[in-house]
């Protein structure tokens, strides 16, 4: 254990602070002022797309953990929007730079970084969720391109993005995870239609994504024929990887703190009922857990274990903190649309609505825990039903 | 930067693993309430003493390793792991502290070496002042004399020489009590005494608030206990279920069997990164030190209860029985809850801790 920091680090942090400083005219309220601009200015001083190679509009860094956990850190610290992120920028460059052809990389690497294409993720179907493998979206031959039909589900950012990477079954006849492949097409294409998808939250976060007869050519497949099960699990690795960051979860407690401190009922803080107080403490200690296990999984090699939980744990413990500050709101807490009395525009019941979502998708707790146990704990399988 | 056991860390933790292993056995926890009790204990202790562990944080001038509180916390962690009966926690890690922060010279030269050789052990009788005094509990002290009750003393019966808390905190060496009386509890693994002083002597340590950081040790010690104890009850469970067969399948295939042992660890895994964070801090963030021993304390406590009571339950009724012994780390977790302070009353001074209770 050694949390200090080499002078080689603090002195990078001290560079990426008078960075910030020196640019904090073009961000306001954590947002930047120019979305595009502000991204190249990062990716040129190697504060977005730190490690993609030069020759895809990267910065061209070598990996290091501790170094991009400095940026995160010091761009928390000045409230200073972070680069593009989305599912073209996490998902589908990373499973590029391992399974794309060189003309695939140059081709759609470089616009996705710097924002002029936006990307969504063809996965999830109704009929196959937790067990994605089953999709049944159909790709059929017709000469040197592909016909689709079929529907996606769960579709973040369908309605803006320009470009979907999907799975479809190219071989009905083989076993289900070596008969999906890994496309590209535009949202464009003739045939897909795209429904907007309200969840509990009264917003369409998600969309549903349907496809009549839509030709995409053969050479838009990445990492060849029958191979996405493979191309797509590169990737999914990253989305759980997402999901719980402990970073987030504890800036939810600091500001879960500063609302119950702010707070009366009949003239008394909410912070000083003991009931209340006690429940914040039960997740301060969870919250803390969380950071130093986040720490562990990025340098200790013993921290398989640890790895496997953060999905599981930090949704639920987000979750969590969500709850906590709605009842500590009390009647306040179920105030949801614009209003004298609203309090932070109704974030915190968005918040304990759509992170629900987050339990579920990426994986759900229930297949978390199947992780956990099997990879985690070797525990055997459930037996499989014989295959359809 | 680096959040991991250092080599050395891990080697030390693997050779007491591995000589704990060998001592105490499931049959040797067993003969712990007999008669033979303390003599188990002792030979025990003999043996460790030979890897050095009573020295383990003396200084190495005094004959000890001179390592710090993670390594304490680890070696608190294998003993909670295999349920030992130890002195562990007044003898070396309470009493050299005591002594480091409040002792003068001449005691320190005098009870140092024996302790780094554990040819002395330490009773410890501090509850009240920290968790709060029940039953009319609480020492008074006065010219070199104590009077009053000392409850849940740890390590007290049989010991060379007892560490008092009085009621406003300050602390004390004493030979022995006037009466020493047993509080027979679920844990036999760790016996706890009733000290009664009648104007008994004793030396006073110095009045600097030391029994501050001796808490935050305490509370460090006995989460790192139950992050051992809950290991061993979450590896047994999955031996179980991976042994134990119903419906013609090993039960650890069923998702409802699987699903517990994965809340477990999930639960327990973070837990770890959290014990090793507050011994760290002990030792070198001493400003975040009392936030974290609480927490860690409090916590462990909850996640603790949560995995004594599933890892029985995924044991099925035989983890109920005396014939497999699980038993003895559900109550050794059970005990380490309440001493030195419940959950509730340490979230309660962790809230404090940080201002934001009165």
């Amino acid at each position: 254990m050694d949390l200090t920091l080499t002078p080689e680090l603090a002195a990078f942090r001290d560079e990426v602070r008078a960075f910030l400083e020196a640019h904090k005219s073009e961000h306001e309220g954590g947002a930047p002022k120019d979305p595009r601009a502000w991204q190249r200015l990062l990716i040129d001083n190697g504060y977005a797309a730190r490690t993609i190679p030069r020759e895809y509009g990267g910065y061209g860094a070598e990996p290091d953990i501790l170094k991009a956990r400095i940026i995160a850190e010091t761009f928390i610290e000045a409230n200073a929007p972070r680069g593009m992120s989305g599912q073209g920028i996490s998902m589908l460059v990373p499973t590029l730079l391992e399974m794309g052809s060189e003309e695939q990389k140059r081709r759609w690497i470089p616009p996705t970084l710097s924002g002029e294409i936006i990307w969504c993720q063809g996965y999830s179907e109704p009929g196959a969720g937790s067990d994605l493998a089953n999709l049944q979206t159909r790709a059929t031959e017709d000469g040197e391109d592909f016909i689709i039909n079929g529907s996606k589900i769960w579709t973040s950012t369908a309605a803006q993005a320009q470009m979907m990477f999907c799975l479809v079954r190219t071989e009905p006849d083989k076993p289900k995870h070596e008969g999906i492949s890994y496309v590209l097409f535009p949202m464009s294409t003739p045939g897909i239609e795209v429904r907007p998808l309200t969840t509990m939250t009264g917003q369409a976060e998600f969309n549903e994504v349907f496809f009549t007869d839509v030709r995409v050519p053969q050479a838009n497949v990445v990492g060849g024929r029958g191979r996405g099960w493979q191309v797509a699990n590169t990737t999914l690795k990253h989305e759980r990887g997402m999901l719980g960051d402990p970073n987030a979860t504890e800036a939810r407690l600091k500001s879960l703190i500063e609302l119950m401190k702010a707070e009366t009922i009949d003239g008394e803080r909410i912070i000083d009922n003991p009931v209340f107080r006690d429940r914040l403490m039960q997740l301060q200690a969870r919250v803390l857990s969380m950071k130093f296990n986040g720490l562990r999984t990025m340098t200790d090699d013993t921290a398989g274990l640890a790895r496997l939980v953060v999905k599981l744990q930090g949704c639920e413990l987000n979750h969590q903190l969500a709850a906590l500050a709605i009842d500590a709101l009390g009647e306040l807490g179920i105030l949801y649309e614009d209003g004298p009395h609203l309090r932070a525009k109704g974030r915190w019941q968005w918040n304990y609505m759509f992170d629900l979502g987050l339990i579920i998708g990426g994986g759900t707790a229930q297949i978390q825990k199947n992780i956990i146990s099997e990879r985690g704990l070797g525990m055997p399988r459930e037996p499989k039903t014989v295959e359809a | 930067m680096r959040f991991a056991l250092s080599e050395e860390q891990t080697l030390l933790q693997d050779s007491l693993n591995r000589a704990l292993a060998d001592l105490v056995p499931l049959e040797r926890v067993r003969r712990y309430p007999g008669e033979g009790g303390p003599a188990e204990v002792a030979d025990v202790w003999m043996h460790l003493a030979e890897l050095g562990l009573p020295g383990l944080t003396i200084p190495e001038e005094q004959g000890g390793l001179g390592l710090g509180m993670l390594e304490a916390a680890l070696a608190s962690e294998s003993l909670g792991k295999v349920a030992a009966a130890s002195p562990f926690i007044g003898a070396t890690v309470l009493a050299p502290l005591a002594l480091k922060l409040a002792g003068t010279e001449e005691q320190r030269r005098l009870w140092l070496p024996k302790l780094a050789t554990g040819a002395v052990t330490v009773g410890v009788a501090i509850s009240e002042p920290i968790a709060g005094a029940r039953d009319g509990g609480g020492v008074t002290a006065a010219n070199g004399r104590l009077s009053g009750q000392a409850l849940f003393a740890l390590n007290a019966t049989g010991a060379d020489l007892l560490l008092v808390a009085d009621r406003s905190g300050g602390l004390h060496l004493a030979r022995t009590a006037h009466a020493a009386e047993p509080m027979p509890s679920i844990d036999v693994t760790r016996r706890l005494t009733a000290l009664t002083f009648e104007d008994t002597p004793a030396e006073a340590l110095a009045s600097n608030g030391a029994l501050d950081r001796l808490r935050d040790a305490a509370w460090i010690m006995l989460a790192a206990d139950t992050l051992g104890a809950a290991q061993a009850m979450l590896d047994k469970a999955v031996a179980y279920a991976k042994e134990r067969k119903q419906f013609g399948r090993t039960i650890g295939s069923f998702q409802a069997v699987k699903h517990l042992c994965a809340e477990m660890a999930a639960e327990l895994e973070p837990a770890r990164a959290l014990v090793w964070y507050a011994a760290y801090a002990f030792d070198h963030a001493p400003d975040e030190a009392p936030l974290m021993a609480a927490h860690a304390k409090a916590h462990l406590s909850e996640i603790g209860r949560f995995i004594a009571r599933t890892s029985t339950e995924v044991h099925g009724g035989i983890g109920m029985t005396d014939l497999l012994g699980l038993h003895f780390w559900f109550k050794r977790i059970g005990q380490n809850r309440q001493l030195l302070g419940g959950p509730e009353k340490v979230r309660e001074i962790a809230a404090r801790i940080q201002g934001l209770a009165a």
